[in-house]
């Protein structure tokens, strides 16, 4: 019984199989005789093999005659020497297992899992330690900071990021303002949406969506930035020049996040406010009756619960996404993965930060 | 057929925005040839494979290969022009995200109708090929650069290109691992007749190779030299081809 491709003849006898290969094996070729090929040789007792007829054979072509060996087909005749020269660094091989380790069981998973967030904990606060230090050493020795990318750091992260916070701080307020004032207006008491408003921004929206916004567009930036620098040795370049890393790039940054933040709060504050007096102007309220309003609920002192909420996210969104930086390993995916990891570990401690300050503040009445 | 030229380069001229680094060069490659680039560091041999290769727009000229213009190619030509070559470049350029199996399978994948276990076996022996059998769930990440190198090299292989470029394949490498390299080219040329256009200053490969070679210079932004390398090394008229053969100072 015969059967064909058009590489590939395949004659069944009582005693085996007979394969006659023929024109090109290329890759074209052996996708039709892969299979017909491969199943005449496992159904077989017996397969030989005649490639006298093939003019071109590719990788392809090798990987089919190779795998036809393998699997008890006999010698292979007829094959010109240049061919069969190819085939000769895989006569006797047989495929290793890849040597990558195996996948760990879900104890190990697990177990895995804890050690990591246990390495992780430690290095968060030993990077803390280190920034502390080293702002001591810089109190005492300001000369020693890299004031140049203080200020061109404070630049992409405060004054590049006016638009986008000044326009979210701005809908936000005037949604609050939205959702809030018909209810209240049930009770004739809607010109209290000022007070909801302006206190809901200043002490809590307010730095902490600008501390979002802040780690979403410079922590990920920062680790991305260092993550590269990582990648490409650059760091180690620093660190073999004597040059410590956390003073000469995390600093910088660090500091800049914690004088940045609380001045784009205030812009934020103000955007959100004024959304807020936007819609109750729009409700027919005179700008002077809002205004009065506006003075008396919100005091000094909430201005300043929210602005050393600010001083704090700044400091933790500029200093993980310099830690996440850090923490790249190689390859450029290990930039993705640490700039997602910036951004979600700052999200996490923004909002615990946020947490741990409103019980402190109920605690002490601020 | 060995006689016919794969790759024809008539008057290209490749710069950066003003700065000219080749001027009107031409030369060609015969099918079937082991042809070298070199020249001394920052003489354009990089940026001369880039622009072969159609990554960089020509300043002017043209690149012909199989007789095709790769920069005047409409898309589906261009695809085809493509696969008729492979590259490799000298960070090795793979894939971080996938393992040197799937690095090396991918085109495959992509180009051909092959089974996936045709697929596996093609992927062990490219890997075996250059040395990396029993790597193939590795990520490059976790291979040594020398051997991200030799996977690339795997990879350009996947679809057995007419034409092989490779940017500074033996840099990083050691020299036994070299001289592997060395014979894989010759006999990869011998069985399969492959073309291959390599960039490299690394002289006992050029030796060991090079049927052809032509020598870049930065000062004239063109080929100051053309031929075999044991006949530039001993008959070359210029002083600075034979001290570049001979591995003299200047």
């Amino acid at each position: 019984m015969a059967q064909n491709t058009s590489v590939l003849e395949i004659v069944k006898e009582s005693d085996g199989s007979h394969l006659r290969f023929s024109g090109r094996l290329d890759a074209e070729g052996v996708s039709e005789a892969w299979e017909p090929a491969l199943s005449a040789a496992d159904e077989a007792k017996r397969v030989s093999i005649d490639a006298s007829g093939v003019e071109y054979c590719d990788g392809a072509g090798l990987a089919l005659l190779w795998e036809l060996q393998r699997r008890g087909g006999g010698e292979i005749s007829g094959l010109k020497p240049e061919i069969a020269t190819l085939l000769e660094p895989f006569a006797e091989a047989q495929p290793k297992e890849d040597e990558r380790r195996a996948k760990d069981s879900t104890l190990e998973a697990l177990g895995r899992v804890g050690a990591d967030l246990a390495r992780d904990i430690y290095e968060q606060i030993s990077f803390l330690g280190q920034i502390a230090v080293i702002s001591l050493k810089m109190m005492r020795r300001p000369r020693e900071l890299r004031w140049v990318d203080v200020w061109n750091t404070y630049e992409r992260a405060g004054v590049q990021a006016l638009i986008v916070v000044g326009l979210i701080s701005f809908l936000t307020g005037l949604i609050l303002a939205f959702q809030a004032a018909p209810p209240l207006r049930q009770f004739g008491v809607d010109i209290f949406v000022v007070n909801l408003v302006s206190l809901a921004m200043v002490r809590e929206l307010g730095p902490i969506m600008t501390a979002i916004i802040l780690a979403g567009r410079s922590g990920s930036a920062f680790a991305a930035e260092i993550g590269t620098m990582k990648v490409n040795e650059e760091v180690n370049a620093l660190s073999t020049m004597g040059l410590d890393p956390v003073r000469f790039l995390v600093a910088p940054r660090v500091l800049a996040g914690v004088l940045v933040t609380p001045v784009l709060t205030i812009y934020s504050d103000l955007l959100g406010v004024g959304g807020g007096i936007f819609v109750m102007f729009g409700r027919g309220y005179p700008f002077v009756t809002l205004w009065r309003q506006l003075i008396a609920s919100v005091g000094i002192h909430d201005v300043m619960a929210g602005l050393i909420k600010a001083f704090v996210f700044g400091g933790l969104v500029a200093g993980i996404g310099c830690l996440r930086g850090l923490q790249t390993k190689s390859g450029a995916s290990a930039v993705g993965v640490s700039t997602t990891r910036s951004v979600v570990t700052s999200i996490f401690f923004i909002v615990v930060v946020d947490a741990i300050f409103a019980v402190v503040y109920y605690a002490i009445g601020f | 057929m060995e006689d016919e030229a794969i790759i024809q380069v008539r008057g290209l001229t490749a710069a950066y925005g003003d700065a000219v680094i080749l001027k009107d060069i031409s030369f060609e490659v015969k099918r079937g040839e082991v042809f070298v680039i070199l020249g001394g560091s920052g003489c354009g041999k990089s940026t001369l494979l880039k622009h072969l290769i159609g990554l960089y727009p020509l300043a002017s000229g043209e690149v012909l290969i199989g007789g095709e213009n790769l920069a005047t190619a409409e898309s589906a030509d261009r695809q085809r022009i493509l696969r008729r070559f492979g590259v490799t470049y000298q960070s090795g350029a793979l894939f971080g995200s996938m393992t040197l199996n799937e690095n090396v399978t991918l085109p495959i994948e992509e180009f051909t109708e092959l089974p996936a276990t045709a697929r596996k076996v093609i992927s062990w022996m490219k890997l075996r090929l250059v040395g990396l059998e029993g790597f193939g769930g590795h990520l490059p990440a976790e291979i040594s650069g020398g051997m991200q190198k030799r996977a690339a090299i795997a990879r350009a292989m996947a679809l057995d290109p007419a034409v092989l470029f490779l940017d500074e394949p033996s840099a990083g490498l050691d020299p036994v691992t070299s001289a592997e390299l060395d014979a894989l080219i010759l006999s990869l040329r011998e069985g399969l007749g492959m073309t291959f256009v390599i960039v490299t200053h690394e002289l006992p490969s050029i030796y060991a190779v090079a049927d052809r070679v032509i020598m870049l210079d930065k000062r004239t932004k063109g080929i100051i030299a053309e031929g075999h390398p044991r006949d530039l090394r001993d008959h070359s008229e210029d002083p600075f081809v034979r001290k570049f053969f001979r591995r003299e100072s200047e």
